[in-house]
């Protein structure tokens, strides 16, 4: 049997009376790319941060390579893992943020290399050499010695992909990765992404470019309202949409579409 | 008011930076661990830290000092008056840091803490790697400030005993008869220290590196 990369089942969360997600199943494959798609608000944000254990589910679980995440189930029904615990259950998830998240106080080469130092304690050496090996493969190798204020938002991103490359995880999380970016540099975001996905990266990506998700994606996700309405091979989600409500979000995107061509 | 005299004011001036740089620099340390105590989600570590900070922002320094300095004999601890004396200052300014530093810890934008949590690092790590190097600089024109009035509280320490610039100056003037003068060159003396502390604090500010974006 192949197990899932990560497995979500029944997961339901709520902020105070608002409920944010309603029963989730979820199964992310090894080795391919799932697109998180719909409008604001519909909870998809809200489910990557579950998968990457930033946000506690109410109920449900999700494993990781088949190891729970975010709880443990004891003899007295299920309790929260501690800090340690999650910190393992997590190590090989990388998570790129839609604000970019690097330190400021770091350069680009700091931002790669410290987790290598602080929290692997490889010597200072070894971790410079394998960041900068990460930020040649996101092509800014020449901007490692400088600070994110120094950096493009394309180029800040870019960093961040290293340094959450840098733990070689085999699961990445992108949560809308180029949703704070000028339209001009969201292309090199993509493009370093797309060379993720042909390496066989597993990768779940929260995402309004619907390009994206139609080219690079294997499976797409639409959620609206804490629900996981839909999910197929993006040439069925997009080529014919069978759901009124994933029809209905479908084209206000081509509407925004048109609207730019004109 | 001969060279000779301003001389023992300059000497008198070096004590004075010694005792305000050890303080402000032990004081600072404290306040990290103030700060800490007070983010460890534990109530007494809360309490015990506001508590610190309410009693040496509310009670006047010189009091602070005489306090110091009459009650450590009394349980049996005798320490030279540079020691009170800086112990004094630090505690004092420790307590203002502590407030000023609260404010660059709550302007950490929480997304990097999230990352730093995603890159494995442990709350500690994170506290001590991530947060507090940002913190302290997002703090830091608050910092010169403090340190600028602590060389001038320094003034006080003369009621410990020390022999700072202040209490050279009060020698002086009751030995010589002239007051004004001596006074006058103390003053400026002190002028100039923080003239220079302000520049240099205006030019290692525009070296730090970048601040989290708004």
């Amino acid at each position: 049997m192949t197990q899932s990369a990560i497995s979500i089942q029944n997961v339901s969360k709520q902020f105070g009376d608002t409920i944010v997600l309603r029963d989730i199943n979820l199964e992310v494959p090894r080795g391919q790319v799932s697109c998180l798609i719909g409008p604001s608000g519909s909870g998809k944000s809200t489910l990557l941060r579950c998968m990457a254990g930033l946000e506690h589910a109410d109920a449900g679980t999700i494993t990781i390579e088949g190891a729970p995440l975010g709880f443990v189930e004891g003899p007295d029904g299920r309790r929260r893992q501690s800090a340690a615990e999650l910190r393992r259950a997590r190590s090989r998830i990388g998570m790129v943020f839609q604000q970019f998240n690097l330190w400021p106080h770091m350069t680009a080469l700091g931002n790669v290399s410290a987790a290598l130092r602080r929290v692997r304690r490889m010597p200072r050496k070894e971790a410079e050499d394998k960041a900068m090996a990460q930020l040649e493969k996101v092509d800014l190798a020449a901007r490692a010695h400088h600070y994110p204020s120094q950096l493009s938002g394309g180029q800040q991103q870019r960093v961040a992909i290293a340094r959450a490359l840098a733990l070689d995880p085999t699961i990445m999380l992108f949560d809308e990765p180029t949703s704070a970016l000028d339209p001009e540099l969201t292309g090199e975001v993509l493009n370093v992404m797309r060379a993720l996905a042909d390496e066989g990266m597993t990768m779940v990506v929260v995402t309004h470019e619907i390009g994206f998700a139609a080219s690079v994606g294997n499976k797409v996700c639409f959620l609206d309202h804490g629900r996981l309405l839909f999910h197929d091979t993006p040439d069925k989600v997009f080529a014919a949409p069978r759901n009124p409500r994933l029809e209905q979000f479908l084209d206000t995107y081509l509407d925004r579409g048109a609207f730019l061509v004109q | 008011m001969t060279w000779s005299l301003f001389q023992l004011l300059l000497q008198a001036s070096l004590m004075t930076i010694f005792v305000s740089a050890i303080s402000i620099c032990a004081g600072l340390a404290i306040a990290v661990v103030l700060s800490a105590l007070r983010m460890s989600g534990n109530r007494l570590a809360y309490a015990g830290a506001g508590l610190f900070i309410s009693f040496f922002r509310g009670v006047p320094l010189l009091v602070q000092l005489l306090l110091i300095f009459n009650l450590l004999p009394v349980i049996g601890i005798t320490l030279p008056s540079l020691a009170t004396a800086i112990i004094g200052l630090s505690l004092c300014t420790a307590a203002y840091q502590a407030e000023n530093l609260r404010g660059g810890f709550e302007g950490v934008p929480i997304g990097l803490i999230e990352s730093a949590e995603m890159a494995g690092f442990s709350r500690m790590q994170a506290f001590v790697y991530i947060r507090t190097p940002i913190a302290l600089r997002l703090t830091f024109p608050a910092l010169v400030n403090e340190a600028i009035l602590i060389l001038k509280s320094s003034s006080l320490v003369s009621v410990v005993g020390l022999v700072e610039l202040t209490k050279m100056a009060q020698n002086l003037s009751a030995s010589t008869y002239q007051p004004l003068p001596i006074f006058a060159s103390a003053g400026l003396i002190y002028l100039v220290i923080n003239l220079i502390v302000a520049l240099a604090a205006r030019r290692a500010e525009a070296a730090l590196p970048g601040l989290p974006a708004k």
